[in-house]
């Protein structure tokens, strides 16, 4: 009874995690341009897919690691310098649209160079479950659970204590006053997108030994994480992460207890139950319209 | 009486649909006008609510696939007339819109954004798990529409149906942005709190709109289910929502011919691409970046822009 409990929770907790992860790289973005990023799920799928192949091909998990990570980065970059910032002046649905069509023309990319097959990479450290109170937690979740706390703690040691994280904060609350103040805003803005991109490729490579990634693996876990950043109030890093591991449990424990074809609406319903009384999400701030 | 643009647009838009089947050589392009016309009721009615009330929705291919599974289901399993069922699919469609309306039409920007894309998530699972009744993601064959023992057949007949269908709706359309409903929903685009103040009950509107839009997807979803013969649950996935919406924003929003023409381009253009195989979601995706960044008020305003100037020049 309690065994099993704890099985969904664990297996919650890590595929949570990975939601944090996109729920962060939505936060991101959001707080530095107000643009809402739908291509974040291709970030996970290319991390995912390119260390993968790398793998396949023979090199060594932390160089396929660390060539995923990048080119998942300069995918990021090219991304805003390319396609955002010409655009920028634009409206919310028009960028809406563009990034939405920046995210089927990666995976029409991914899909030709990749091909449509699935893949997966060994597990890090071995497939050997732990047993945990009579539940089995695989090894990879610790890497999963450990990798992206890493990733929160670094995220909050950059915007709180290091100059560029403190311009990008300054940007995210005024634009033109943080222009004004000296901070190049146009840096900020390519510069987020860099880091929505390291933080997708990440979650995409320490999940694909649980999970498998294929070229379309990308749009159920972007829309999950943009699920989890509105839950936690966008634009709030720490709401998305709560957000994150909310709807990661919600959906282990709904298809564990109550049934697993609807293992991916439990999410959604519990999203529009909490945008029906919180319009702001659950950590959101409450904001007014200027007339 | 005097012409004005509206009008001549109308009438331009009677004149194409009259004379473009004379350049089609089978029945084939016939196949893919039909699905063009349908997709373009579908965008007017959708243009209503993003372009005029600014409201967006990315969950607007759960209506149309409710309205398509509730024609089927009770035509085939209940054996209930086609016409009936279609009625019946936009009742029950309209008033599912009209209770979720007030809750979610609350909510602004990407979180209306984010619970409209979670009501049609939530569609399109519901239809792909309870097979029982709408048959899974096998899908469910649906009949041919008949009224009164005469039973519409053939890419021709579906063709006039939908053609003189699309410009009832263009002529709906237009007469309502025209009116009080539609100047009080320009009113609620620009600044909702300014047009609260003045007196518009903003509220109201912007539920009259959804339901509308969320009516007219149901019927174009029954009148397609019955042309199709198969309907699947990949009709109400969430990327056919971001299909139409991408319709009406490429078109041009707030611009009723602009959602007609985004939604003729867009419908012919994987057809002209199938060719490509590969490269095809490439190729869609460049479009639908690069049209954005160059025209971000869309296809229609910003080539009536050019127009403008070219005749204010000259």
């Amino acid at each position: 009874m309690f065994a099993e409990f704890l099985q969904y929770m664990l297996s919650g907790i890590t595929v949570g995690s990975i939601y944090a992860l996109a729920g962060l790289g939505f936060a991101i973005i959001y707080n530095a341009s107000h643009v809402i990023n739908f291509a974040q799920g291709e970030f996970i799928m290319i991390g995912g897919m390119a260390s993968s192949v790398l793998v396949a091909a023979g090199l060594p998990l932390w160089a396929a690691v660390i060539l995923a990570v990048l080119l998942t980065m300069l995918v990021g970059l090219a991304l805003e310098i390319f396609a955002i910032a010409p655009a920028r002046d634009a409206d919310v649905v028009t960028i809406i649209i563009i990034t939405i069509g920046a995210s089927i023309f990666l995976r029409g990319v991914a899909q030709l160079v990749w091909g449509k097959s699935p893949r997966s990479l060994p597990a890090f450290s071995g497939e050997e479950p732990i047993n945990l109170f009579g539940a089995a937690l695989a090894r990879q979740s610790l890497w999963v659970i450990g990798v992206s706390l890493l990733l929160i703690l670094l995220l909050g040691w950059f915007f709180n204590r290091t100059l560029f994280g403190k311009a990008m904060l300054a940007t995210s609350y005024n634009r033109l006053a943080a222009q004004l103040m000296g901070i190049g805003v146009n840096k900020v803005l390519t510069l987020s997108f860099g880091m929505s991109a390291v933080l997708g490729a990440v979650g995409g490579i320490i999940v694909t030994p649980i999970t498998f990634t294929s070229y379309e693996a990308g749009i159920m876990l972007g829309l999950k994480g943009f699920s989890a950043a509105v839950l936690g109030g966008l634009g709030n890093g720490a709401g998305a992460v709560a957000g994150g591991l909310l709807v990661g449990i919600a959906e282990a424990l709904g298809a564990g207890y109550i049934s697993s074809a609807y293992k991916d609406a439990f999410a959604f319903v519990i999203i529009l139950f909490v945008l029906f009384f919180m319009p702001n999400g659950l950590f959101g701030k409450r904001s007014t319209e200027r007339v | 009486m005097r012409l004005t643009g509206p009008h001549i647009g109308l009438l331009a838009t009677a004149a194409i649909i009259a004379l473009l089947p004379l350049t089609f050589p089978n029945s084939y392009y016939y196949d893919v006008a039909v699905s063009a016309l349908f997709n373009a009721v579908l965008c007017v009615g959708l243009n209503l609510l993003i372009g005029y009330a600014g409201q967006i929705s990315l969950g607007h291919a759960g209506f149309f696939a409710l309205g398509a599974y509730v024609s089927g289901i009770l035509t085939t399993r209940w054996n209930l007339p086609p016409l009936l069922a279609l009625v019946v699919g936009a009742v029950l469609v309209g008033t599912l819109a009209f209770v979720l309306a007030r809750p979610i039409l609350r909510l602004k920007g990407h979180y209306l954004a984010m619970a409209t894309l979670g009501i049609g998530i939530i569609i399109f699972i519901v239809l792909n798990t309870e097979a029982w009744l709408t048959g899974g993601p096998d899908g469910l064959t649906v009949n041919y529409l008949s009224v009164a023992g005469w039973t519409l057949k053939g890419d021709r007949n579906w063709y006039w149906l939908a053609g003189i269908l699309l410009l009832t709706t263009v002529w709906l359309s237009l007469n309502l942005i025209d009116s009080a409903v539609g100047r009080a929903l320009r009113a609620v685009h620009g600044s909702e709190v300014g047009a609260a103040v003045v007196g518009v009950d903003t509220g109201r509107y912007k539920v009259l709109v959804f339901v509308i839009s969320a009516v007219f997807a149901s019927v174009v979803g029954s009148l397609f289910a019955h042309r199709n013969g198969l309907i699947t649950p990949g009709i109400g996935s969430f990327f056919h929502s971001v299909e139409l919406v991408a319709m009406v924003v490429l078109g041009g929003m707030a611009s009723t011919f602009g959602a007609v023409v985004g939604a003729v381009i867009l419908s012919v253009l994987p057809h002209l691409l199938t060719s490509f195989e590969d490269y095809e979601a490439i190729i869609l995706g460049m479009i639908m970046m690069s049209t954005m960044i160059f025209m971000p008020k869309g296809i229609v305003p910003t080539v009536l822009r050019l127009l403008r100037q070219r005749g204010g020049a000259s």
